[in-house]
């Protein structure tokens, strides 16, 4: 898709204003988080796993030359074929290449955040050739032309009504009194459709949670089981991955699994986990003649041994989304690409450049609640910094923000005139907020113009510390002072 | 320059690493020792705490989960399931030795195809390779006697699992899966399932049915059959 990144400002905006998306970002945001504490709860070596499920990262990232080699030998032993991809225009080729040699007139795809970066769907369609999206969400969006809003939930932007004219709208063999009122009878819509297309189609189209290098297998999450019908049922299995998925074994992708569910949804595990190797074997009774592994690098590559090298440990569990203030106020759209929240405001000006993507290092608070969250323990607030500083580097961003952090910074490494400014600062503030609050302030519009401005209520921290401490030598009477 | 030789060759420089035949190969060497990382305490139990462990959190997850003694009461319970359920009484079953061998038609008159999975089957039985206390997880292994599309297509399925195969945790049941099929292989397909298909796509409310089974229902069978 053509990214709006450029039109962060704008996109936060209109999302704000938007009522059925805040009444969904509101559902989520209690959700999510409070389902993945409970999961969390309930393991008490949960915290350990996350540490083990990072290292198992990092040892492969270090060995991912020797690790794609191991993966791809196992791949054709047993059947398979695997297509290596510098970027999305090869790999768009290569699917499609694919499909015409199977001569394939419907692929059934289930969700995978791959074939959004690379846009296949549009490049088949333009080659007369149908995809369905299978995930019940990715299928709705896909009917509106929407990108997904979130990782794991991808139309959760959508209330029930605006997925019930959805339907109306595309499936035009509808009854004018079917009733689509509630979830259920959307749902069931959704399914008797969709099995249609899973029996008829040609060629199955995955993404991989992991690809374990020890059997050459993909791994495949879902709850739906949507997935399982794609590469079971057509002739032709396709999976699309990028080259960071590779994990070693089926025990370090069983503690990566381990964390993987609890971190997205606050399952323990999801319901359908399915391990893919190679073809139908001559004796079974079903499954794929054809197996391919479409392997994309797209930018990954480059990322090794960068600022940016951590990121690839990236699992695609969406936890950093749910629990991230600026998410949570303005959605997936917002953004303006298939990535979205934190971890998408790191990888997004890594995958299609810094230009086109300069706000997004810049939404966040840097509060610090992803990596706090993240299975893999990605250090995104880190990474978001780094972004910055080579924006400041390159001169990018408005002149008046550029003086203002180098004045900063120009204080800042002067302690005695610092401390200085600082007393006029909260004692001119301090008089003038009376009522504790300012309504509007010069120079500081952006924030007053939409809500009031704390004043400072007493002294600075410095001062206050310094007080205490001359009271008390072990800084107790402080505390008291201050608590 | 193929993309595979770029790729690789980007990655090795910026690695460090010589594209030498005889180099060190921590990848391999790390495969090969397939050692366990953290294994949850949670399903370290004795056979009978793993068995109750095992319908405890298959239950969580809406399974419903019925003992039996012998594998010779299978029939009536998936007779009763029908019943319950007010379901045809016409089932697809897994070519497996265990359910093939069994006397459908004793006390109740089913009609029993067997094979894999089609787009109007009802109601499936299979027989799962094991089970995993952990999380109340079944694992299904593709092959002759286990298709995988049965697992997937009926709207009811129906699983006969021996409590002997049920494990603590996911390790356990690799360790078996990798002696049958020989180092480095898998059988085509191996699906963890845990609960009947669900969604919350919409409006973020749960719905059991997605795309595979609306109803997963588990008989773990006692004694081994014979």
């Amino acid at each position: 898709m053509q990214p709006t990144t450029p039109n962060f400002k704008q996109n936060a905006r209109d999302a704000i204003a938007n009522d059925p998306l805040q009444a969904a970002l509101g559902k989520l945001a209690v959700g999510f988080p409070m389902r993945r504490l409970e999961a969390a709860a309930r393991l008490p070596e949960f915290e350990n796993l996350r540490d083990q499920a990072r290292d198992i990262k990092t040892h492969v990232l270090e060995n991912l030359d020797y690790y794609l080699e191991a993966y791809e030998q196992k791949v054709v032993e047993s059947g398979g074929h695997v297509h290596w991809c510098r970027d999305a225009e090869e790999a768009r080729e290569t699917i499609l290449e694919i499909c015409q040699k199977a001569g394939a007139k419907t692929v059934t795809k289930s969700k995978s955040m791959i074939s959004e970066e690379i846009a296949v769907n549009k490049y088949l369609e333009e080659n007369g050739i149908e995809p369905v999206e299978t995930d019940l969400g990715e299928y709705i969006i896909q009917l509106r032309k929407e990108p997904p809003s979130h990782i794991i939930a991808p139309a959760i932007h959508l209330s029930k009504e605006q997925v019930a004219e959805t339907f109306r709208n595309a499936h035009i063999d509808l009854a004018a009194d079917r009733d689509l009122d509630e979830p259920r009878s959307l749902l069931e819509e959704a399914r008797a459709k969709l099995r249609e297309k899973f029996l008829g189609a040609d060629v199955g189209l995955t993404g991989a949670n992991m690809l374990i290098a020890e059997t050459g297998t993909n791994v495949l999450v879902t709850n739906e089981g949507n997935a399982d019908l794609t590469n079971n049922l057509p002739r032709v299995h396709v999976v699309i991955a990028s080259i960071e998925k590779i994990v070693p074994t089926l025990e370090d992708a069983s503690t990566i699994l381990r964390v993987l569910a609890r971190s997205a949804t606050g399952q323990d595990i999801s319901v359908y986990t399915t391990f893919c190797t190679g073809p139908r074997r001559p004796e079974d009774l079903d499954g794929p003649e054809e197996y391919h592994v479409v392997l994309l690098d797209n930018g990954r590559s480059e990322m090794i041994g960068s600022e940016f090298h951590e990121m690839l440990r990236c699992i695609r569990c969406g936890a950093c989304l749910n629990h991230c203030p600026i998410y949570k106020s303005v959605g997936g759209h917002a953004y303006g690409w298939v990535y979205s929240g934190p971890m998408g405001a790191v990888l997004i000006p890594n995958l299609i450049g810094m230009e086109e993507a300069q706000h997004l290092p810049n939404a966040s608070t840097l509060c610090g609640k992803c990596e706090s969250v993240c299975p893999m323990r990605i250090p995104l607030p880190k990474m978001l910094r780094k972004w910055r500083e080579r924006q400041f580097r390159a001169h990018t961003g408005a002149p008046s923000a550029r003086w203002a952090l180098r004045g900063w910074a120009w204080l800042a490494k002067r302690p005695g005139l610092y401390r200085w400014a600082m007393n006029v600062g909260v004692a001119v503030l301090g008089q003038f907020g009376g009522r504790g609050r300012f309504r509007s302030l010069p120079l500081a519009s952006g924030w007053t113009s939409k809500r009031d401005l704390a004043a400072p209520a007493g002294d600075t921290f410095i001062n206050q510390f310094h007080k205490g401490a001359r009271g008390d030598q072990s800084g107790a009477l402080m505390r008291k002072k201050v608590h | 320059m193929s993309a595979r030789e770029e790729i690789l060759g980007r990655l090795r420089g910026k690695l460090g690493h010589s594209d030498a035949p005889n180099a060190s190969n921590p990848a391999l060497d790390h495969i090969q020792e397939h050692h366990k990382n953290l294994i949850p305490k949670r399903g370290d139990l004795d056979k009978a705490q793993r068995v109750d462990l095992f319908v405890q959190e298959a239950t969580r997850v809406n399974a419903t989960v019925v003992r039996v003694a012998t594998l010779e009461d299978v029939p009536d319970q998936v007779s009763a399931y029908l019943r319950e359920h007010q379901l045809p009484a016409k089932i697809k079953i897994a070519p497996h030795e265990s359910l093939k061998s069994l006397n459908w038609q004793a006390k109740t008159s089913l009609m029993v195809d067997e094979g894999r999975g089609a787009g109007d089957d009802g109601v499936s039985v299979s027989v799962a390779y094991g089970g995993v206390a952990e999380t109340g997880t079944l694992v299904m292994s593709s092959g002759p006697q286990s298709p995988t599309s049965l697992n997937f297509l009926p709207l009811d399925h129906i699983v006969v699992l021996q409590a002997a195969d049920i494990a603590g945790d996911y390790e356990t049941v690799w360790e078996r899966i990798r002696n049958k099929a020989g180092p480095g292989k898998l059988p085509r397909t191996v699906n963890w399932i845990t609960g009947p298909s669900r969604t919350a796509d919409i409006e973020q409310t749960l719905l059991l049915g997605a795309h595979g089974p609306q109803r997963l229902h588990i008989l773990i069978v006692d004694q081994p059959g014979g």
